[in-house]
């Protein structure tokens, strides 16, 4: 596919990096030599210098043969603006843009062919208000992905050695839940995946990826570690888009939230708007101020400022003070690495669930979402089949026949909002949400090819 | 350094290379050639030696880093300049030795066109098209064609490349990926090798040289069939032809490109380095003519007129053909036309020298310090096709241009050292580094002469010359190696 994205900042360059080793043709438009000058030294892109709304900037990077722009510069207006001149001077089929201000969000009737022409509107923060949301809602889990509309849950769960099931088979977390469909996909042991099956001991330090229906997650997690009590007391640090829109959604719950906030403009604006949450005029590395809001009996920390070095450090500071669990927002993905596990319970990278986003509109057809699990170490895909046994690889065939890339299994089947266990001997019926887990991303194509539908299905 | 990786893509290239041994042996075979074990002997020696590299280390698959690049090139190009002297080592009619053998076998590949045998019209077919083919390989740039068909290069395809495309630029690329670019210039390549051929045998050629001279003129490189060159054929057509040819493949590639795209010569015109190219070569051609004309070294109007257009566009695309002994010709023009090499193709296509936009952009530095001296507070930004230069690039081309004469006056003091004559080694190291071939004095037919040292020295000013002298270069430093 011929894709032309705008803007090189972290997105941007994440973007084409993924894009460019699943065999891509990518132009990057850029303003800043430099990290164009990067971007082209390490991957086999093309770049161009210039002002991305430009029409001949964008005419000059081929934007006539490209199958999709994809607008990531930091300007909202940019963004719109070059999705509307190469909707109209160059009949791009596919126009992706982010758009950050809540203001235009709100008003989604703009975004249609005739006035704005964007097919797909990207909120980062959102998107990251929506991941930390559902981490605070599953306490014990390292990651919670949603499939089929949030009917299925797949969630990443660390083995503790107090933990029931270790020094325990996998069939064994079935029979202690016999009413529960469940099944575990993948295992990372010191780093490597695992393909498990039902003999496969659990160890401690395993990261377990199980996946259940949404009501049962929580009924898993607890056989898989000793009970984590539900969050309810939640301190926020900084009240910029994130913050905020977390502690919106968080006080209409259960949940206790403070909200720590620098900018005495700021936070008279969150106090202003937000209802039950309470607002702190302070610096998140106050130690004294943590104390004197009891620090020590908060459920969890979330460190959601836009400086990751603040962030690491308040979320180490809140740890030491007493805080349960701590979670810094970390844009540089080697930061991530570094702090995930040692002093910080979740570090969440802003990036990764943007291009997680990004990428499964960019794949686009039948693939619902493609989601990276440990930080891109594998991924889980979920494709809806389509077609009937005349037309489709898929359809009407038996697990065990289809023709899978290397290293990629069927992980769950979705069928009528139910989770079905994916059996040697099932069926994949038209409409069905498959699962699949694979550890090599180069083979995404593959799997997207093999859900195509062959000609003459309408 | 990750040394391992580099042999598994030796080896790998290796192996891709061992198979340009067979069509030889086709050829051998067609024309009923006496001998065609050299080719197979050559075939089995590179195939075994390859795999052998490969082999044991065929799943260490790691992305090149730059420095890695600049290795793999100039080890490719030595190691492949070395293997393709087999054939013509263990060949029982040339009966040469090895420093002939890889001479020969690096001046094909550099598509320089300096030659150590003599007699040719009398070798076997199978002795001849290999020399020819080896310029066409040389001619694109076989790490390129290997960019071009091997899937697994990918990344580490773009150091590579980089490493081997000349001109000052080297991040232009026609599609967005490397691979596709790299396909793009072999098709463009090729197409132009197969309209050269045709067009040859239609102006009078047999089938086997109408082949083989496309191969040497597409490539620039300038090796023959005929000791004679192409004054064997004597035609003024095939002349014309060698010259349309010779004109096109000096010119940027990505111009063909784009002209082919957008069906209209625009792009052409409205590139700076085209128009002094063409420019350059008109000028130098109608001087050589005169001069020709009025001290009346031909008898006829258009022999001096065919004579000199030839000549001036074959050694100033650093082609190296001949139809007529250039070197004696009065007063300053052959030394004229030895300088015009220095200048050679353009940036992007088979040509040789110092290339056009370099030239260009010198001569508007130049210009610049002029303005610079009549308006002191003047602001001049350095400007090709109206859009401005990047200052990286300007001053490179300076630190290319310091580098290109000190490396070629110390190749000629050596030569000198060695017991040439000033002709003979001032031509000598002109030729082989602007990868032009014949040179004046003793080598202007032949390099049968030189000795075995300076052959070396000659061997190594030819790679200098087609790697654009960094890439070989910055491999020989010591800053290179350390950790």
């Amino acid at each position: 596919m011929n894709i032309v994205i705008l803007g090189a900042g972290q997105v941007g360059s994440s973007l084409a990096r993924n894009l460019a080793s699943e065999d891509n043709d990518i132009t990057i438009i850029d303003s800043d030599k430099a990290s164009l000058r990067e971007l082209r030294e390490k991957l086999d892109v093309h770049t161009k210098q210039g002002y991305a709304s430009h029409p001949d900037v964008l005419e000059q990077a081929n934007v006539n043969d490209a199958d999709m722009l994809i607008a990531v510069t930091n300007s909202d207006e940019v963004n719109m603006i070059a999705c509307q001149i190469a909707y109209s001077l160059f009949r791009t089929p596919t126009r992706i843009a982010r758009v950050r201000a809540a203001g235009y969000l709100q008003h989604p009737e703009l975004f249609s062919p005739d006035l704005i022409p964007i097919d797909v509107l990207i909120s980062p923060e959102q998107l990251i208000t929506d991941y930390i949301y559902r981490l605070i809602s599953n306490p014990g889990t390292l990651q919670v992905v949603d499939f089929a509309g949030g009917k299925v849950r797949l969630v990443s769960v660390k083995a503790f050695h107090e933990g029931p099931l270790v020094g325990h088979a996998i069939k064994d977390l079935g029979q202690n839940l016999p009413e529960v469909k469940v099944r575990v996909i993948a295992i990372f042991r010191q780093g490597k995946a695992i393909i498990p099956n039902g003999k496969t001991v659990i160890e401690a330090n395993d990261e377990i990826f199980v996946i259940a229906s949404a009501q049962h997650i929580r009924a898993v997690v607890s056989e898989l570690r000793s009970v984590d009590k539900p969050y309810r007391r939640i301190m926020i640090a900084g009240g910029g888009n994130v913050g905020r829109r977390l502690a919106d959604a968080l006080e209409d719950g259960r949940y206790q939230v403070k909200i720590i906030e620098k900018s005495p403009e700021v936070a008279k604006d969150l106090a202003e708007n937000l209802n039950k949450a309470i607002v702190l005029e302070g610096d998140a590395a106050d130690e004294s101020l943590l104390i004197e809001e009891n620090i020590s009996d908060v459920d969890i920390f979330c460190a959601l400022t836009n400086d990751d070095e603040a962030n690491i450090l308040s979320a180490m500071l809140a740890k030491r003070l007493g805080a349960r669990k701590v979670m810094s927002l970390v844009n540089r993905t080697v930061y991530v690495d570094l702090v995930e596990g040692a002093n910080i319970d979740h570090a969440v990278s802003p990036q990764q669930i943007t291009i997680g986003a990004l990428l499964a509109h960019v794949r686009g057809g039948d693939i619902a979402s493609v989601h990276s699990l440990r930080k891109g170490a594998a991924e889980v895909i979920e494709v809806v089949a389509h077609g009937d046994k005349q037309n489709s690889r898929v359809v009407g065939r038996k697990r065990v026949d289809l023709k899978l890339p290397p290293g990629a299994t069927i992980a769950a089947i979705v069928r009528d909002n139910e989770f079905i266990e994916p059996h040697q001997d099932i069926v994949v019926q038209e409409d069905d949400h498959v699962i699949i887990f694979l550890t090599d991303k180069r083979y995404i194509p593959a799997i997207e090819k093999m859900f195509q539908v062959g000609v003459g299905y309408i | 350094m990750q040394l391992l990786v580099i042999q598994r893509i030796l080896g790998l290239l290796l192996v891709i290379f061992s198979f340009t041994m067979l069509p030889p042996v086709l050829i051998g075979w067609i024309y009923d050639d006496v001998s065609l074990s050299p080719f197979i002997k050559g075939f089995l020696l590179i195939l075994i030696i390859g795999t052998m590299m490969w082999f044991p280390v065929r799943k260490r698959k790691r992305e090149l880093r730059l420095r890695e690049g600049f290795l793999v090139v100039v080890l490719f190009w030595a190691v492949l300049g070395i293997s393709g002297s087999a054939p013509l080592l263990f060949s029982p009619d040339l009966n040469i030795s090895f420093v002939d053998a890889v001479f020969e076998s690096i001046s094909g590949l550099t598509t320089t066109g300096a030659t150590v045998i003599t007699g040719l019209d009398d070798l076997p077919k199978s002795i001849l098209y290999y020399r020819q083919q080896l310029q066409w390989l040389g001619g694109m740039g076989i790490i390129v064609l290997a960019v071009a068909i091997l899937p697994m290069l990918g990344i580490g395809g773009i150091q590579l490349y980089r490493a081997e495309t000349p001109g000052p630029v080297k991040d232009s690329k026609l599609t967005p990926r490397i691979k596709g670019t790299a396909k793009l210039l072999w098709i463009i390549y090729l197409t132009f090798t197969v309209v050269c051929a045709v067009a040859y045998y239609m102006a009078g050629m047999d089938a086997f040289d109408a082949i083989s001279h496309s191969f040497s003129t597409i490539a620039i490189g300038g090796f023959s069939t005929h000791d004679a060159s192409i004054g064997y054929f004597d035609s003024h057509i095939i002349e014309l032809v060698a010259v349309v040819f010779m004109l096109l493949s000096g010119v940027n590639f990505s111009l063909h490109f784009m002209a082919w795209r957008s069906l209209s010569l625009r792009s052409y015109h409205a590139d700076s380095e085209f128009r002094l190219y063409g420019i350059l070569m008109l000028v130098l051609t109608l001087i050589t003519f005169g001069y020709l004309y009025f001290m009346h070294v031909y008898g006829s109007f258009s022999d001096s007129y065919y004579n000199a257009m030839f000549q001036v566009v074959s050694i100033a695309t650093t082609t190296g053909f001949t139809t007529t002994d250039y070197s004696h010709w009065p007063g300053f023009l052959p030394v004229l036309l030895i300088f015009a090499s220095f200048v050679g193709g353009c940036a992007g296509s088979t040509g040789g020298g110092m290339k056009v936009i370099r030239v260009l952009l010198l001569f508007k530095q130049g210009w610049r310090e002029v303005i610079r001296l009549i308006h002191p507070s003047a602001k001049i930004a350095i400007k090709l096709n109206r859009k401005p230069v990047d200052r990286d690039v300007v001053q490179a081309v300076w630190g290319f241009f310091s580098v290109y004469i000190a490396l070629f006056v110390v190749f000629m003091l050596i030569l000198m050292a060695a017991g040439m004559d000033q002709i003979t080694a001032f031509s000598a190291v002109a030729a082989t580094l602007n990868n032009l071939g014949p040179g004046l004095g003793e080598v202007a037919e032949n390099y049968k002469n030189v000795g075995d040292f300076s052959k070396w020295v000659l061997c190594l000013s030819m790679l200098m010359g087609r790697l654009e002298i960094f890439t070989l270069l910055v491999v020989l430093t010591p800053a290179f190696w350390r950790k």
